[in-house]
This record gives C-alpha cells, structure tokens and sequence, in this order.
C-alpha cells in the first residue's frame, strides 16, 4: 500500500483539530526538558577542567572511547579510580612500550581488546590528561524518560499541521455563526414587518434560476464551460495516475536524510557513491552504514526532536546493528544478517532509460535539482513527478555543461555555431531524441 | 547491376508456377488477423449464451474494475547488500576472461557479468588461438541458467548429500576386487586434469582412462601419430596460404574443433588485387562449401578418390585417376592450383580414415604448406574410438567395476548405445558428473552433479604453448561440484581445485603472473624448436614441382591405392554437426533450438538432406503450403540393423547419390518437451564414422518444418546481392561492377544518390558520431554467432517452433541465405549460342534447367539498415519510430500502438511484431518464462510487451554507453571503441561498426570503398548499414 504524503482525510483533519490539539502539546514540553540534559556539573574528581578534557576527549579519544560504554576500547567512567594516576600518564602517552615491558595490567587490556594497540599520545602533559580524566569521571546523569509513549511518536508526522487545521477549523466555525447570524437577523426582521404591518414589496420578478433555465444561450454557455472544466478535472486526475509525487513509504528502518545530510552534512554521494559512475544511484550496502555507526551506537541528545525521541532514533540504530549483525556488546560481527527491504521510492518505469552519472558526474547537476531538499527530509519523499514532460523540460532549459570536458570540445564548437547560440542545451546536444532514453 | 545473376531463396522460387511465392511477395504478415473469420461466422455468433448486452456489461464492469484496482501502486523493493563487494558496482558491467572446454568447443572468452549475473559471452581479443566465439559458445550463458539442470548430487534418482555419497562411493571404488575402474571422460585437454587423473590411477589400482569424443577424430589423431609421433591434431592457419583445397573438411564449421573462420575469412578479403582461392570436393551442402569458390559435389567414396588423385597428381607419384572425366578435370585444376601455389597451399580433409588423413598429412608435406604448423598441435581433441568400442566389450563382459563418466553422454551419442545400456547394469558403481539428469546420467548409480563451466575453474592447453585459463564468473547456482574436485576428494587430496591448478601452473608460468594470465585468460609459450627454424629457412620457396620430396615414413603409395579403390554403394550418408546445436549437448537451450541453419533456414529439428534427383526418384518431396511455410516427406534411413526415420530436406547441392543428417538431436532425457526435437542421428555413426552406406525408402506422413526461408522476401525486389569475380574487380572500372542504379527525372537519368531524385530533406548529419555499419560479404561465412550475440544483447525473445512456422521469428538480425547457378546468365546465354548439334543442346539445356544442381551461395547478414530516409518514419500514425542525428532509427516501444504500419513499409523486412507476451507467459516455455532464464536478461534493454513491433536498435544502449564513458574521462571516443553486439561477436571481421564522421576511422574508409553498396540503393533510402560486394576468385590456374 502506498501512502502519499499530505493527503489528510477530513476526518483525520477534524479529529487532529480538536482531540489531539492539547494532548499532543504536554509530551513536546517534556521532550525539551530532556533534551537539556548536559553533563551535570558534577565536583571534579581531581581538580581537572571538565570542559578543557571534553574538548580533548572529543578530538582525541571519541574515535575508539565512550564515556560509559565499551566501543573499540573500553568505557573510561571510572579509570581514574581503577588504576594510579602514573600509570595513567604512562599509558596514555605510550601504551605499547607498556605492552613491551610486560607490565601485567597492560598486557591484561591489551589482551582483552583483540590486541588493539591505543595510539600513544606523548603530545598530551599530565595536565591534560587530568583535564580528561575530569570529564570522563562525571557520572552519567539519570536517563530522563520523555512522556509521551511511542503512541506519540507514531502520529507525529501530522503534528506540523495541526495550527493551521485549528486556524481552519475556527475560521469555518466563525463563518458558520455568521451565516446563522445573518439568518436569524433577518428572520427577526421579517416577523418585526409582519408584526409592524409593514407590506414588504412582494417580488413579481422570476426567479433567477428560471430566468436561468429560460435563456438558452446561457443554459449552452454554462453547459460547455461545465463540460470543459469537468474535462479538465477528469483529464487531471488521469494524468496524476501513477505519478507518485510526494510518496513517502514507511520504511523497514526509519532513516533520517534530514539527520545525517542535513544536521552532519555529509555528502550525498559518500554513500550514494555508485551515482558518479553508473546508472543507479545505488541504495548503500550496511557495511556503508557501518563505517560511521560501527563508533556512533546512539543519537547525541540533542538530535531527539519533538516528534522523535533519541530511544527511537537509538531504536533505529538498533535495527541497523540487527541487520547487519553486528555485536554491539562484543564489537564484532556475528555473521548472521538480515538484508533491509527498503521500500523504493524513485521507481521509474521499465522503458525510460535514466543514467545518474550521466547527470551527476558529466553534468553535474546537484542531487537536490530532482530529488528536492533531502537534507531537510525527516523522511525520503519524492520530490519531482518524474514524468517525461518534467525530464524534457529541463533538458530544454539546462545548457550542457562542456567545461574542461575534451569529448563536447568539437561537437559544441560545430553545433553552437549551426544553431547560433554560445551555449547548447541538452536539447540542442540531442537530449530530446527518443532513443536516447527509450530502448 | 553487377551481374545478371538471378538469386533464389529456396527451391520453390525457380517453380515458375508457384503461387506461394507470388503471394509471400505481396504480403507482409502471411497470416490475417482473424476478425473477419470470427465476425463472419454468424451461426457461432448466435448460438453463444453471451449476448451483446452482456458482453457490454462485462466490459462496463471489468474497465471499473481494473480501474479502479490500478489506484494502489504496486510496492516495490529494493534489497541493498549487507556488504556490497568492492568489485561490483551496482549497473556497471565486470568483465572476467575464461574459457569453455566441453569437450566440443574451446575457446578464450570473456565474460560479461552484471550485479554477479553472467549475462553475455565475448570474444576475447588477446587469445591469438580459438580466441572467436561461435555460436553455441555464444549461447552457453544460457545454459548457465537452464531450470532443468540438476540442483545436487543423487544416487539412484533420490537427492544424497556429498558426505554420503563421498563415503558410498569410496567404499566401492576401494573394494573392486581387481576389476577395472574406468574414467570415461571428454577431452579436457588441460594439463592439471591430466596430472590429476595420472594421481587418481597411481591411488586406486587397475584404473583405465578413456577419452570419449561423441564426434570422434580418432583416425586424424592415429594419422598425425603416425607421421609426427603425438596424438594430436594437424594446426593449421588459412590466414598464410592463398590457394585452400579442401575435401570434405567443414572447417568454418566443426571439423577438428573448428575455430578456423577468423583464419580463413582473413584471406577472402581482396587486397591488392589479391584474396585466397577455396576449392571444395563435398557431398552436404556444408558451411565450408557454400563459402567456397569452387565447390564440386562428390559423394563420400568419391571424395577419397579425390584425395588419391590430388595426391597422385600433386606429387606425381601416381598415374591417371580412375575418376570420371568431368570429376578427373576438376581434379586436375585443384592439383594445378596447389602445385602453382606449392607453399602457399593447403589441403585439408575430413574424411574419417587414417589413409586420407595421411595422405592429406603428406601432401601438405611435400608442398611445405605454410599453413601448417608442425609444432604446435592442436589437443582439443584426444577421443580414442577405439578405447571405447573396448571399453563397452569389457562392460558387456564384467570386466569393469566401476565407471566414471564424466562430461560425455555415451548412453545417447554412442551408436551402440543399447550396448552400452546394458553393459551398465553390470558394472559394480558407476557414478556420472553431468549437469542433468541426461540419458546416462539416468542410468548411473549416483548422479556427481557437476556446475556449468561458468562456476567452475579450469586450464586448457588448446594447442602446443597456447594455454587458457577458467576461472568461475558466478557463485554456484546448485549445491554442485566440479569433477575434478571430487577427483581431488577422491584421491585423498585436500586441496582446492583452485589451488591445485596454481600449484601444476607453477612450471607453465615459468614464473610469470598468475593473476595477470588470469586476467588476460591466456598464455602463450614459444615452442618453435631451433632445428624446425633452420629448416624453414633453408628451404627456397615454391619450387615444389620442381623435386617432389618422396615422403619417407608410412607407406603413402598403398594408402593412396587403398583410398582409390574405394568402394561406392547406392546412397551414401554423410552425417554431419550443425552450427547450432553442435554434438548435441546444449540441446536445451531455446536460442540454440531457435537459430536456423545458414543453410536451408530451418529452426528446431534436423531432417535428411536429400539431392533433387535422387528425391525424385525416391518419391520424396518437399512443398510450401499457403502461408510459406515447409512441408516434407519423411524417410526412412536403414544402415546395417539401425533405423531411423527423418524428415526431408531437398537440398540444393547435394552430391547425387548422397544424403546428410544433422547428428545432435532427438535427445530425450533431461531437457524440456519444446527442445525434444529432431532425431537421434548417433545411431546411424556406426563406428564412429561420419561416412555410411545407406539406403532411403519414403514412409507415409508430412513433417512441418519451421524452416524460415520464404519468410521476409524483399517483396519481390532483385537485386539485393552484388557480386563480381576477381578478374572483373581486377581490371575493370568499379563503376562496372558497382552499378549505382539510375533513375530518371524529367527525362534525365540521374543516380540515386543524387539529391536531385530525393523525396526526403536532407539531414545535416556531420556534427557529432554518425555510426555505420560495414558488412562484408567476403568475410561473412555465415556461421551465425552474431545471431546469437544479438538475442543475448537485445533480450530477443524465442517464439517456438509453431510460431516460427507462422513467419513469426523475431530474430532482429538474420542471414539471408541467396542461391545462384554456378554461373552467370550471360554464361548460360553464351552457352545457348554455342551449342551444336541436337545431342549436344538436349544436355546442354538440361543442365542450364536445374540451377540447383550446384548452386554458388552468399550470406547476407541483414538487421534493420536504420535508413537516413526511413520509409518506416513516415508512415508511423503516433511518432514510434524517429530518427536520432547519429544515425541510428529509434523505436520507441512503450510508444507504439502496434498498427504494424511500419512493418509494411520497410522494405528491407527487418521489422518484428510481437503477436503475444514471450515473457512470463504459460503459453510459453522458454529462458524468458522462468526465474532462472530469467537472469540472461540484459538490464540496460527493455524486454518488449504484445502487441509492439520492434526491430534493431544498432546497439544504441552500447553506442550511448561508450559515450557517456568518453565524457566522463573528458576525452574523444577512440576508433573501434563503438561496437554493436554482431560486429562484436563476428570474429571473421565482415561487420565493422563505427563513426564515419571520424574521418579516420575503419568504417570511414570502408564507406569510401569501391566494393560499397546499399542494400535496394535504388529505392533511395540512405540506410546507415552498408555491404562490400562480395568477390569470387574464379581464377583458375
């Protein structure tokens, strides 16, 4: 079943503009509490800069060190008081000639962590690795449950709507009370003539809708105009039939474009990367996936939003590891996969030719330019109609980018000077042609 | 016009009183829609229950339904890896190189694969040995992915796993008892297999390996024994000689393993005024024949006279044949034309005896045949006939324990299978490696199911230094294993049998690459002994007739004697394999099935070839119904106690007193029901001889050919063939020879090629590519391989064999198969005005009546000619069908509303109409209709629905594809980087593809050629597509 964004029945409407209104307020107050949860100031455990050790935390050990958990090394909340101060600084500035001595808890880490050697750090003084000790010492603060259940989150996707449906759903009701006003105005003014006496003109003029029917010539006008426009409308819906514009299934994972090319800006075709070189873009394999989340297993606080909770971003995460199969606990892979069904939103039919490096990589056309602001996208929706009328338009408006490119050096010296223009369109290079793109 | 030659097509053309032909050239689809049958039958109309308001009604609901239905989308997913492999890019083709070795053709290709799938085969152009594919090797791909394979091992028919049947097994090869056990294997000619099968027998005692050859080339391997000491296969290269006699060799079919076209169609090409001159003594009408310049119909017992005779004459060593006048003079030509050539001749044969075979061995001797190169053998066939008429003895006698068989199905290619059956049931285990469940593989204990050379790796030494390598191009479909990595399990070996051939390369390597010869597929090592060189030089040249060399050696006089006094009977068979299905082995491919012979254009079965005369006198016939198709009588073929019933084929050309049968078919075991065509010809091979004495009697019945030749006409229009000689090309002006047809306009005569006499405006077509395609008819040997490259490029559908019948192949490229009397109608008028006498005149004109006595024959390749004034343009009412600048005519598919317009205005018949759904429908059966064949398909082409004509793109997906390549490295397109499929896969360089407005470049000059011709120039269509007119060396020495 395809869902198409926006289409809002009305009783969904109704329901959204008075039921939910107020309910649908108390979890957003409390999800914005939550996401003000900071590292609580706690007391320096001893006498370093919390803040100075979580700017060097987060450039120098975030890649393989969580606070509070095991990632490629172990979770560091609590080092301080597990092992001295010295051997600390030892560690931290050169692990492995520990290793090499032999010194028994060295070798212990070593041996536990598949004998990872810890880069050494011999640029960082006792100072700074007091400042991180600091920080990676704060307790974790109390997880704060957000109120709202995952009822909440379900609906939210209309959430957008709803002060609009409210200033709607006023308007009519305000317009509503009018129309009964001026009823009743003049209902009440008609009983005050009757009951004055007053003779109200009494109207011999046929009524309109006599007068209406009487004239043929307008009977034949409105029955053409009414003809043509319910052509038009009919015509309409049959050309809408199989354009998907606005499509946005519910996939198997919730994946956030909005999250990681809009708020992360990275690029598209880091893991869209078969877009440079071949026809499909290509929807990236897990293990794409994994060179990013392999270290990153939960959403930051700060990236929950009203209508997600950072649970349900982690829950997301958790599909992912599930998929690929990856032991989070363990750090590794347990080999038992599971490959995600996305539900494919870009389907274009079988006789249309459409080659994205073509585009991407000879022209250069952005991404945005036919699949619209992704990076705003909570959820992937089909921009454009992707009708040919739509392709061929901009063929005809977009001139082929020939810039330091030796295959168009003749043909756009010949063909421009044939049609007397300094820059050809895609059009003019051909790019209407049926067989370029039907075969 | 070129010559006042009249082509024919088929026998029926030259029956003056055949209403068939006039009525296939007036009609474009032979068959009516059948409306009018339908409406005009009242009765029927009003006895249906179905009135016409109910018809109405369900109309009325079944729109509102399926309207109403159509709102929801289909939901579509799309699975990405979990890891994505670094090699592949999801839409970007791999290429792997490896090589197919199934025992009856090798050769080095590359491999086409997309998202993992193999899809299409290639020639790989750094193999200098059996570098071509031909058609079946073309085909293979889709073998890979016939639903009828075997999906795992069995023992007696019930599924096993391979731990059970490696412990079962071993258990009874461990306890014969001292009875033999047996490897009946195909020839593998790879050097790691034979190191393994020299480990298995030093590990099970009393171990006998015999090679199997279904098409046995047993006595060429004792003659070259003889004469060189190897059992091996004489090497030759036509591409060094310029005079080729050849009696009764196929060899741009499948004589000696085949692979010679690319060789031969090296020389057929004039240059300097030069080309090659082929002479042929053959009784079938072979592939070889219809190429050759001079082509003598004998019957099998004369051709070994002919070949005593040769010898005779060319070493001088013998006195007057015993041939008949007409036969001897022809003789005497062929052997004047060797000695004039001396070393640059050749002789060939495939005469199944050793005395012919050395006889050929020693004539090349004499003359120092550059063509034959002594020391680099060919091993692609090692079948030893003999081992194998022992082996089923030994078998009947339960002297065997245990028999392997491996990649050979003797319980069909064996003529004395029945034996064989039987002998079976007495062998203790008896286990076969076979890909189905085929005739022995049915009878076998266990079933070793074996994966398709696609998924498995492998070496092959085609000849002497020249070595290939398999390597696998998929992942194993089935749960299956090759054989000799359960040769390797067997012998107790833990190796891999990837592993094992690295380590038996390490001497062959000598210490180069084993990635880059896997890579490159090949490798070849320099063999040329010193002294051989020394020799070579010492040598003068072309003195030959001067000192014949007596031969020392074998005793070539009483070989010569022997063949001379050969004896001859009343009708011989010559039994022979087709191009298409070969020995037989992929006989369930539909592409294969669905590829007519370049010979007599018939799809799906295989018939006796029979010459008129003898037709005649044997009652058989052959006839055109209504709508073209052919009907034959059946007949009965008796040798010794077998027989075999088979349809008939009057075959032009045919030696009189000779038929032919196509080996192959009739297989009945392990392939679906459409591909059990044909008859099982094997049981005819006695002793595994080509040649047998036969007699024929007509039975009752008439068979229905799909047999494609009267399909297509050019609507009555000559003049599609231009040929000359090479005495005329020679001396006289091109404008001779190349008439470019005139036409007249307000009483002045213009050329057609004039813009004067065009209905069309010119486009402005020399910016950017413009492709055109050169096909020349003196390199086209018709052997069909770009018939197949295109089906597996285009996702051309197979229709089956009724459909075909019905003029309904959708073959987007064919090969017009022309006929024409030996000589020209000025020689028959010039024979006309010399005959004396009324003895003389009754002889006379009886020859010049039956130009199918001995026909000369042209190819002509022909796909949509993608005119620059397309006729098919014009008339398409919605615009389906435009023209694109570079040339190519565009069809646009999902535009077209199937009036079949176009079709009925394009003259060169190259349009084809799909009448049904070939893909995913019940009605039908082939690659298309299930999951599997399924995979073949090419995802950068549209598979087309009903009702929409379609027709040859020129490989635009390919032509676009290397475009957009060139733009994305910002560079030019490079010449010879444009291809299509055909001009691809044609390894004999007649189709060269290209840009003519890169002045530089091949197809360029081609078009400037004064062989250069359009096909119907006269009707003024500028096709894209051009011919060089083919040129026949009938210069006699």
């Amino acid at each position: 079943m395809k869902q198409v964004k926006h289409r809002n029945s009305a009783s969904k409407l109704l329901i959204l503009g008075t039921v939910f209104l107020f309910t649908l307020f108390s979890p957003v107050f409390a999800q914005e509490e939550a996401t003000t949860d900071a590292p609580v100031v706690a007391e320096p455990s001893s006498g370093g800069d919390v803040a100075k050790g979580e700017e060097l935390f987060k450039s120098l050990c975030a890649a393989c060190h969580k606070r509070y958990k095991k990632m490629t090394g172990p979770a560091l909340f609590g080092v301080a008081d597990k092992y001295e101060r010295e051997w600390i600084y030892s560690w931290v500035k050169n692990s492995a000639a520990m290793v090499a001595s032999g010194d028994a808890k060295a070798v212990a880490i070593f041996e536990e962590y598949n004998k990872t050697a810890m880069n050494a750090f011999p640029q960082l003084n006792n100072a700074d690795i007091d400042n991180i000790l600091a920080y990676v010492m704060v307790p974790k603060a109390d997880p704060v449950t957000p109120v709202g259940g995952p009822g909440a989150v379900a609906d939210s996707g209309e959430g957008s709507g709803v002060s609009t449906n409210v200033l709607l759903s006023i308007l009519t009701v305000v317009f509503l009370m009018l129309v009964v006003i001026l009823f009743l105005v003049n209902k009440t003014l008609r009983n005050f003539a009757e009951a004055n006496n007053v003779e109200l003109p009494d109207s011999d003029r046929t009524p309109i809708w006599k007068a209406f029917v009487q004239n043929q010539f307008l009977v034949l006008v409105s029955a053409v105009f009414l003809l043509l426009a319910s052509g038009y409308f009919v015509y309409g819906y049959f050309m809408q039939v199989g354009i998907d514009q606005g499509y946005a299934p519910i996939q198997p994972i919730h994946y956030s474009h909005k999250i990681h090319a809009g708020d992360n800006k990275i690029e598209c075709k880091y893991c869209h990367s078969s877009a440079r070189v071949s026809k499909t873009s290509g929807i990236p394999s897990l293990n794409v996936c994994m060179n990013c989340h392999k270290s990153i297993s939960e959403v930051a606080e700060n990236t929950a939003t009203a209508e997600h909770s950072k649970e349900f971003y982690d829950g997301e995460i958790a599909k992912l590891y599930k998929a690929v199969g990856w032991d989070a606990e363990n750090q590794k892979y347990t080999g038992e996969t599971e490959p995600v069904k996305w539900v494919r939103i870009h389907n274009l039919p079988d006789f249309a030719y459409f080659n994205h490096s073509q585009h991407v990589s000879v022209a250069g056309v952005e991404c945005q330019k036919c699949h619209g602001p992704v990076e705003e996208m909570e959820i992937m929706y089909q921009h454009a109609p992707l009708t040919m009328g739509w392709c061929i338009n901009c063929h005809r408006e977009t001139n082929v980018n020939v810039a330091d490119n030796k295959y168009y050096e003749k043909i756009h010296k010949e063909l421009s000077k044939k049609y007397g223009v300094n820059q050809l369109t895609a059009a003019q290079m051909g790019g209407l042609e049926c067989g370029k793109c039907h075969y | 016009m070129s010559s006042n030659k009249k082509y024919w097509k088929s026998v029926e053309e030259l029956n003056e009183n055949s209403s068939i032909v006039e009525t296939l050239q007036q009609n474009e689809f032979v068959q009516e829609i059948p409306t009018d049958e339908f409406l005009g039958d009242k009765s029927s109309l009003e006895n249906s229950s179905t009135s016409r308001r109910d018809f109405l009604k369900y109309v009325g609901f079944s729109t509102a339904a399926a309207s109403l239905a159509a709102c929801e989308g289909p939901v579509k997913k799309s699975i990405p890896y979990v890891v994505q492999p670094d090699r592949i890019v999801p839409g970007v083709a791999n290429y792997y190189a490896t090589t197919i070795a199934d025992g009856f053709d090798f050769a080095s290709i590359l491999i086409k694969t997309r998202e993992g799938r193999p899809i299409k085969v290639e020639n790989n152009n750094l193999a200098t040995t059996n570098g071509g594919a031909n058609a079946r090797v073309n085909a293979s791909v889709l073998s890979l992915y016939d639903n009828t394979r075997l999906q795992g091992p069995k023992k007696a028919g019930e599924d096993i796993s391979w731990a059970d049947l490696d412990k079962e097994v071993g258990a009874k090869l461990a306890s014969l008892g001292g009875k033999q056990l047996v490897l009946l294997t195909q020839t593998y000619a790879s050097p790691s297999t034979s190191k393994l099968i020299s480990e298995f027998k030093s590990k099970y005692q009393n171990v006998k390996h015999v090679v199997y050859d279904a098409i046995s080339q047993s006595e060429a391997l004792d003659a070259y024994q003889i004469m060189y000491g190897e059992r091996a296969l004489a090497d030759y290269d036509f591409s060094k000689v310029n005079t080729i006699v050849s009696v009764a060799a196929d060899f741009i079919g499948d004589w000696q393993g085949g692979g010679y076209d690319s060789g031969y169609a090296k020389g057929r090409v004039p240059k300097n005024g030069k080309m090659s001159r082929h002479i042929q003594f053959e009784a079938n009408m072979s592939l070889t024949g219809a190429n050759a310049d001079r082509r003598v119909p004998v019957t099998p017992s004369q051709q070994k006279q002919v070949l005593a005779a040769l010898y005779a004459y060319v070493t001088g060593s013998g006195s007057k044949s015993s041939l008949g006048a007409d036969l001897d003079a022809e003789v005497v030509k062929a052997a004047k034309q060797i000695q004039k050539a001396g070393s640059n001749a050749v002789i060939v044969s495939g005469i199944q005896d050793v005395d012919a075979q050395l006889i050929v061995l020693a004539i090349n001797k004499v003359i120092q045949s550059k063509a034959f190169n002594k020391d680099t053998p060919r091993k692609t066939r090692q079948g030893d006939a003999k081992a194998v008429a022992q082996l089923v003895k030994d078998m009947n006698t339960g002297r065997v324990g245990g028999l392997l068989i491996a990649g050979v199905n003797p319980a069909y290619s064996l003529p004395n299978a029945s034996e064989f059956k039987e002998g079976l049931k007495k062998v203790g285990v008896s286990v076969a490696f076979s890909m189905h469940n085929d005739e022995t593989a049915e009878l076998c204990g266990y079933v070793a199911t074996t994966p398709h050379y696609l998924e498995s790796w492998g070496d092959v030494e085609f000849k002497k230094g020249s070595y290939s390598l398999m390597q696998p191009t998929i992942q194993p479909l089935f749960d299956t294993r090759q054989f000799q990595e359960t040769l390797l399990k067997w012998t107790g070996n833990t190796v891999t049998y990837h592993d094992y051939i690295k380590s038996a390369w390490t001497g062959i390597l000598g210490g180069g690459s084993w990635n880059q010869t896997l890579h490159d597929g090949v490798l070849v090592k320099p063999t040329l002994p010193k002294q051989e060189l020394v020799e070579a030089i010492e040598t003068p040249e072309g003195d030959v007739e001067a000192v014949p060399t007596p031969v020392a050696g074998p005793n070539l006089g009483a070989a010569a004697r022997r063949l001379s006094n050969a004896k001859s009977s009343n009708l011989e068979l010559t039994l022979y394999t087709k191009v298409s299905l070969g020995d037989g082995q992929q006989a369930n491919n539909p592409w294969l099935q669905e590829m007519p012979d370049p010979i007599t254009r018939a799809s799906w079965d295989n018939y006796l070839t029979v010459s008129k005369a003898d037709a005649e006198q044997l009652g058989l016939t052959n006839e055109n119904v209504a709508n073209g198709a052919l009907n034959g009588s059946y007949a009965k073929i008796t040798v010794g106690s077998a027989e075999v019933v088979a349809p008939v084929i009057i075959q032009p050309g045919q030696a009189k007193g000779s038929v032919g049968l196509a080996l192959g078919f009739g297989k009945t075991k392990g392939l679906k029901e459409e591909m059990q065509v044909g008859v099982n010809a094997y049981t005819l091979y006695q002793n595994f001889n080509a040649a047998q004495s036969v007699s024929v009697a007509a039975i009752e019945g008439v068979h229905e050919f799909a047999c494609v030749q009267l399909h297509n006409t050019l609507m009555g229009r000559g003049d599609i063939v231009k040929e000359t000689t090479l005495e005329i090309f020679n001396t006289k002006d091109h404008h001779e020879w190349n008439v470019i047809p005139e036409v007249s306009k307000n009483h002045i005569e213009y050329e057609v090629t004039s813009p004067e006499v065009d209905l069309w405006d010119e486009f402005d077509r020399s910016v950017g590519h413009h492709f055109n395609l050169s096909i020349d008819l003196n390199a086209c040997t018709g052997c069909g391989a770009c018939v197949i490259a295109c089906h597996a490029e285009n996702n051309v559908p197979v229709v089956g064999k009724s459909e075909i019948r019905r003029s309904r192949d959708m073959h987007w490229l064919r090969i017009d198969r022309y006929y024409s009397s030996q000589d020209s109608f000025e020689g028959d008028n010039e024979k006309k005005d010399n005959i004396a006498g009324l003895g003389s005149s009754l002889s006379e004109f009886g020859e010049m009546e039956n130009p199918s006595d001995n026909p000369q024959v042209v190819f002509q390749p022909v796909m949509c000619q993608h005119c620059n004034h397309a006729p098919c343009e014009t008339v398409c009412p919605v615009a389906a069908t435009s023209h694109g600048r570079q040339g190519q005519n565009h069809m646009a598919y999902n535009r077209c509303v199937g009036t079949r317009y176009c079709a009925n205005n394009c003259p060169y018949k190259v349009r084809r109409f799909n009448w049904f759904l070939y893909n995913n429908n019940d009605e039908f059966d082939y690659n298309m209709n299930n999951d599997l064949g399924r995979m073949v398909l090419n995802p950068d082409v549209v598979v087309r629905s009903r009702g929409v004509m379609e027709k040859c793109s020129m490989c635009i997906q390919m032509t676009q594809k290397t475009i957009l390549d060139a733009k994305r490295e910002g560079r030019l397109v490079k010449d010879g980087e444009f291809q299509t499929a055909c001009s691809a896969a044609c390894s004999s360089g007649a189709m060269t593809f290209g840009d003519i407005n890169d002045k530089d470049s091949k197809v360029a000059k081609l078009k400037e050629d004064n062989r250069m011709y359009h096909l119907l120039e006269h009707v003024g269509t500028k096709p894209n597509v051009m011919y060089q007119t083919k040129v026949r060396n009938t210069t006699e020495a």
